[in-house]
Formats: structure tokens, C-alpha cells, sequence
């Protein structure tokens, strides 16, 4: 393993050399910033080389408004909410569905699956589930959606803040953010999109788009394929992750996500209102709608004030560069949603890479 | 069928239905003399030497898991955190909050659990108390033990004792309590062949401070695992310490489930094993004696305490020659989405 490590380095201080200038890579996922920083990565890198964690973590890039509007369904007595883990931290305008768990009508679940087997033990309650993330977790809400529209059930209701990766993608590239230089795209979505999808960034943008897992050593192989080909001028579309990636990807999994839900513009943080980028739920599911139902919109929220969340998912500055980091925003006090989930940049930034 | 029996308030009234409990449940699973008195309080003689004197409350959902349930929990919890401090644990007290409702039949299993525990451990429960409380003011049972040992000769402990060149000793395996409560919780339901460490640590520690001199400190890395003991350490002791990755020894199933859930097994607790600060002469001695013991198998030289630069931090080396630094972890882990 270390020999390819060394390789890998090699190719990246040779490359990084011969360009001569700084080169940004920006790494999409939220799991490839944690894995980077818990593998020390970046103490590897030479300093003209720049990772930027992009918008890639599912709880950081939905907006204050989708927040807010799951605090006031939090906030209704006829409502059970069934949320991932990580969404229970993050504050709203006006505090967190931690602070609201104390009521007891919120439940941490690890799957589709469990919040609609919420629904099916508390039939006096509306279980509302907060459906975020992006490609990977998407089937799984449509699942159990459908499987909802089979039984029948009629007291289960989706708040769908689903969100596409390659509408983020352009948004950055068509002005937003012009110092990405290549992307390291992301494992888990790629299973699900394939690899062939970012196709289109390159051909488009002319930008280098490597695939990766979330094993170290791959991480370091896809930065060399990366400096390699900004080395060479070129841009290309490589995936290291062939194990399970496919050029193709997960065909059933994109037919059921176009089965019951179609893109719609939505709102993300730090980037704004993006175009067909947020997956609303189809017509005929629409009684599934939590928006619908409970009259609560996604719009555009009131940040925390002084929060630079929005930047750091743009790559536009590093958490260290916000006055509030590890200063009043820690992970036992977040202001931001990056200081929440696990896969935050400014969390992993505080757990793995801060040297005061 | 008829329906099982279960714990009445009237179980921790003072009266009759107490005392059936009592005589039946509890007394035969823990017969010593000092307990059979049903004084108000043990009399107890004790061996010459320094008293180590501890309590701890147990509460854990669910109530039995891989490896162990709350009863065995609440013995060798207790016996490790006087067997960290260098005693040899003697006495436990042992009280119960039960919950109304709870089957009696539960209530057997987790009194048996504690009394084979103790038995397992050479201490001996020597006073204790019931108490029922309302169905939905408890999670079924809440146990409180208090332990009382007394030091070994020559043993002196202290994080103002540890000097930079020592080592860092870990007993085994990490983070196999935290991840197999976790996967067992409700809402996890994956297959996985997890287990708890829960074991009671005081015939190791007793061989090891007996054998080997040079240990200069040592802790039980329960809630926060590794990470937040090495960061108590460097807390008190105004030192750095810096552990090699490769070193730190994890289940291959308790690394998976971990990932899965995008835990850090730095982070997740541990209730059979102990962290220990020594000496660099003695550590390679440390190290064969721990091995020698059925409960140190696994025992591993994870790092060492070294001079602080500018502040004093926790670092580790990683397996791919990066450095990171292991943060005090915030209490609790969070589930990630994907």
C-alpha cells in the first residue's frame, strides 16, 4: 500500500512542478473530505495543491428554509418526525430538532424503511420524514413511497429536500467558483448516476472528473490521475472506483427515482436557487407530500448570522477563514450545518485538520 | 398462557411483595454472610492498605446484548474503575431502580448476570437496595453499584507522573462495546457478529501492576473510547501524545459497522479494556504480561507521550504516513445519511 502511496505522491509533486501554479481540486462528496482528513491526506499534498471540499454533504447544502420548515413541523403536536441522524443538530432560525426532541416527537431512524414502519406503529400521528441527500439516498425514499401508495398507508408523509449533483456542479462551474481547476467525484453517487453522467462536466467545461472509493490510497491514485492530466493538459473522464462503479450506473435505481419524483428548482445553501436541481414528488404521489400537506414551503431561509457555510460549500474560503470557526462555532455548539454532520467540511476541518 | 410476572410498585414498598423479592430473588444469588445480616449497613473488615471507593450508575438500551446485559455491566464497570486505579477490588453495593412492569423472569436473568459476574471478578455484594419506580419513569431497570478495593502495594498512579519517551499501552481490541450497542439498538437492525468486550479487568491489572513496575497511569476508555481518554491524558498531564494508526488494534466486523454508520472507533466506548501510560523500559514487559492473560490477548503498543509543540494535542500517524489530529469527541456520535 505504501508504494503506491509513493507513486501516487510522486506523480502529484511532479505534475504540481511542472504546472507551476496553484491547482484547486474540489472533492464533491462529504464522505471523501472525511476519509481525506482521517487519513491525513492532505499532510501529503504538496502546498501548491488545493482540495476544496465542495457541496457534497447531503445536511450542509439544504437550505435554512427547508430547516425551518421542518422546525415547524417539529413544532406541531399531530407530527412524528422520522430523521437521518445527522439533520437533528442542525439549527434552524430558531433552534434544532434537538432541542425540540425533548417533546418526544422526533426519532433518529437509519433507513426509508424504519420511518415508514414509524408511520405503521403510530397511526394517530402524521410521520413526516425528512428525505435529504442526494442520488444515493433518493431510491430509497422512492421505495418506500411506493410501497406507502401499495399499503395504502395514509399517515406518511415525505418532505422531500432530495438534491441532484450535476446541477451543483455546473451552477459552480458556470461562474460561481472559476478556480476549480478538476473535480474528485463521488463514489457513492457515481454507483448510482454511473460514471458516464460527469461526461458532460468535461466535455462541457473542459475539467478533469476522476472517480474514486473512499479507501485512502485511491484518493491519493485519483489527485495523481488528476495532476497527471492537468500535467498533460488534458481533461478527462477516469473511474478508479471500478469495482463498483459503472459506466451506466444503477439503471433500476434511476427508474424509480424518475418514477415518483421529477426535478424541480430548489433552493440550496451558499448556492442559491438552482434549476431543476431538488427533487419534488410526482403528481400522482403528491398525498405523500408533506409540503403539501402541512402548507410549509422551501424557500430561500435567513442564515445564522455571520455564518460562512455558503463559501465554504462554494469553495470560496476555507473554514479557518470564518470568523465564527472553532471560535463560537464548535461541533458542542454549531452555527452552521457544516459543524453538524460528520461528513461537514468544517467539522472534519475541526476534528482532523485544525492545528491552532 | 397466563401472563408473566412483573414487578408491582408494591415490589419496593417496604412490605410483603419487598420481602418475597428479597428472600427469593436476590438473597439465594448473592449468599455471604455480611449480605444475609440485611443490616442497615455492611460491616466490613478490610486488609491493610490504601481504600479505593467508587460508584457508577448503569443504565444501557437494550438490556441484554452481545456479550453482556446491564447486570454484568454494572459489576465489571465498577470493579474496572478500582481495578484502573491500581486496587484490588473486595466489595460491591448493588441498587436496583426497577421500572413497573418489568417481567420478574428479566429481573432473574439480570440478577443472575451479576451475581456470576461477581463471582467471575472475587468481590462480593455486601449491601443493597430496591426501589420501583412508575411505568414510563424508567428505561426497565437503572442499576447503581459502589466499589470498594484497596490499593496494591506499591503502586503509585497520576498523570502528573507521565513523562514524554513513555508508551501507550491499549489491552485489546477497540470500540467493540460501543458499535455492537449501537447495531443493536432499535432502528439497526444489520447482521453482524459484534459483541461486547464487557469484562471485568481486575485479575489483569492485579498481574500486571504486581509483576511490572513503571506504570504511570491508567483509565478505562469507556464513553468516548480512545479519543477521549489519550485527550484526558494530554489534558493532565500538559504532554502530547502521538499513536501510530496501524498499531491500534479493531476488529475487522467493528471497523466495518463503523463505517458504515460513519462512526470513529477512536470515539466509541469500550468496557473491558484499559489504556495504560508506562514506562519506556518496562513497556515491551507490560506488553508479554498483558499477553500472557486470557483478557490482554490483543494488547498493543499503540503510541507514545511526547514533548508539546505549541499546544498540547493528540495526533496520529496514519496507516498512509499522514498526520491527523484525534479530537475530544463531542459526546454523541451521529448516524450519517449515506
Amino acid at each position: 500500500m505504501l508504494d503506491r502511496i509513493d507513486r501516487a505522491r510522486k506523480t502529484i509533486e511532479e505534475a504540481c512542478e511542472s504546472i507551476g501554479r496553484q491547482i484547486t481540486v474540489m472533492e464533491v462528496c462529504g464522505t471523501h473530505t472525511v476519509s481525506i482528513f482521517r487519513s491525513g491526506i492532505r499532510s501529503l499534498l504538496p502546498e501548491r495543491l488545493k482540495l476544496l471540499s465542495g457541496p457534497g454533504c447531503p445536511v450542509c447544502v439544504t437550505d435554512q428554509g427547508y430547516i425551518d420548515a421542518v422546525m415547524q413541523l417539529a413544532d406541531r403536536d399531530d407530527c412524528l418526525i422520522a430523521t437521518y441522524g445527522d439533520m437533528i443538530r442542525v439549527p434552524g432560525s430558531d433552534g434544532s430538532l434537538e432541542t425540540r426532541a425533548v417533546r418526544g416527537n422526533v426519532r433518529v431512524v437509519l433507513s426509508s424503511e424504519d420511518a415508514l414502519q414509524l408511520a405503521c406503529e403510530n397511526p394517530d400521528k402524521a410521520v413526516v420524514f425528512i428525505a435529504v441527500g442526494f442520488e444515493t439516498t433518493t431510491p430509497a425514499t422512492a421505495v418506500v413511497v411506493k410501497e406507502a401508495a401499495a399499503q395504502g398507508i395514509q399517515n406518511f408523509f415525505v418532505l422531500s429536500g432530495h438534491k441532484l449533483v450535476l446541477p451543483a456542479m455546473r451552477a459552480l462551474l458556470g461562474g460561481m467558483n472559476d478556480r476549480i481547476d478538476a473535480f474528485l467525484c463521488p463514489g457513492h453517487v457515481s454507483v448510482i448516476i454511473g460514471s458516464g453522467a460527469f461526461a458532460e462536466i468535461v466535455a462541457n467545461y473542459g475539467r478533469p472528473c476522476v472517480v474514486a472509493g473512499f479507501e485512502p490510497v485511491q484518493i491519493v491514485e485519483a489527485l495523481a490521475e488528476i495532476c497527471r492530466q492537468l500535467a498533460a493538459g488534458k481533461a478527462e473522464l477516469k473511474s478508479l472506483y471500478g469495482a463498483v462503479v459503472t459506466e451506466k450506473g444503477n439503471l433500476a435505481a434511476q427508474r424509480i427515482i424518475e418514477e415518483c419524483f421529477d426535478p424541480v428548482d430548489g433552493y440550496w445553501r451558499g448556492l442559491g436557487k438552482i434549476a431543476k436541481s431538488t427533487l419534488a414528488l410526482k403528481e400522482q404521489y403528491r398525498r405523500f407530500d408533506a409540503f403539501q400537506r402541512f402548507g410549509v414551503e422551501d424557500g430561500p431561509g435567513r442564515e445564522n448570522p455571520g455564518c460562512r457555510c455558503g463559501e465554504v460549500l462554494c469553495g470560496l474560503i476555507e473554514p479557518i477563514e470564518c470568523p465564527l470557526f472553532a471560535s463560537r462555532c464548535t461541533p458542542q455548539t454549531p452555527i452552521g450545518p457544516c459543524m453538524v454532520s460528520s461528513e461537514g467540511t468544517c467539522s472534519a476541518w475541526f476534528k482532523y485538520g485544525r492545528r491552532r | 398462557m397466563t401472563d408473566p410476572e412483573r414487578i408491582l410498585l408494591a415490589h419496593g414498598g417496604g412490605g410483603q411483595l419487598m420481602s418475597r423479592l428479597i428472600h427469593e430473588h436476590i438473597l439465594p444469588r448473592f449468599h455471604n454472610e455480611t449480605l444475609s445480616e440485611l443490616t442497615d449497613a455492611a460491616s466490613l473488615t478490610l486488609p491493610a492498605g490504601e481504600i479505593c471507593f467508587t460508584t457508577d450508575s448503569y443504565v444501557v438500551k437494550p438490556l441484554f446484548f452481545r456479550g453482556g446485559d446491564i447486570g454484568k455491566l454494572a459489576v465489571c464497570g465498577t470493579v474496572n474503575d478500582l481495578a484502573v486505579s491500581g486496587a484490588k477490588p473486595l466489595f460491591l453495593s448493588l441498587a436496583l431502580i426497577v421500572e413497573e412492569g418489568l417481567e420478574l423472569a428479566v429481573l432473574d436473568r439480570i440478577l443472575q448476570s451479576v451475581s456470576d459476574a461477581a463471582a467471575a471478578n472475587g468481590v462480593s455484594i455486601v449491601t443493597g437496595d430496591t426501589k420501583t419506580v412508575e411505568r414510563g419513569s424508567a428505561d426497565g431497570i437503572f442499576i447503581n453499584t459502589a466499589g470498594i478495593g484497596v490499593r496494591l502495594p506499591n503502586v503509585q498512579l497520576g498523570l502528573g507522573r507521565v513523562q514524554a519517551g513513555d508508551k501507550v499501552l491499549v489491552s485489546g481490541t477497540l470500540g467493540d462495546h460501543g458499535m455492537t450497542i449501537v447495531s443493536q439498538r432499535e432502528g439497526i437492525r444489520f447482521e453482524s457478529q459484534l459483541e461486547s468486550d464487557c469484562a471485568g479487568l481486575a485479575g489483569l491489572t492485579c498481574r500486571l501492576f504486581e509483576s511490572v513496575p513503571g506504570i504511570r497511569f491508567m483509565r478505562d476508555p469507556t464513553r468516548g473510547g480512545l479519543a477521549a481518554t489519550l485527550n484526558e491524558i494530554v489534558e493532565g498531564s500538559r504532554l502530547s501524545v502521538e499513536i501510530l494508526e496501524r498499531e491500534i488494534p479493531i476488529r475487522p466486523e467493528v471497523q466495518a459497522a463503523a463505517d458504515m454508520l460513519g462512526f470513529d472507533v477512536l470515539n466509541a466506548a469500550n468496557e473491558g479494556k484499559f489504556v495504560a501510560v508506562v514506562s519506556a523500559e518496562t513497556a515491551d514487559e507490560c506488553l508479554r504480561v498483558c499477553r500472557s492473560h486470557e483478557l490482554g490477548g490483543h494488547a498493543r503498543l499503540v503510541g507514545e507521550i511526547v514533548p508539546t509543540r505549541d499546544v498540547p494535542l493528540v495526533e496520529m500517524r496514519t496507516k498512509i504516513g499522514g498526520r491527523r489530529i484525534v479530537q475530544m469527541p463531542y459526546g454523541r456520535e451521529l448516524p450519517r445519511i449515506c
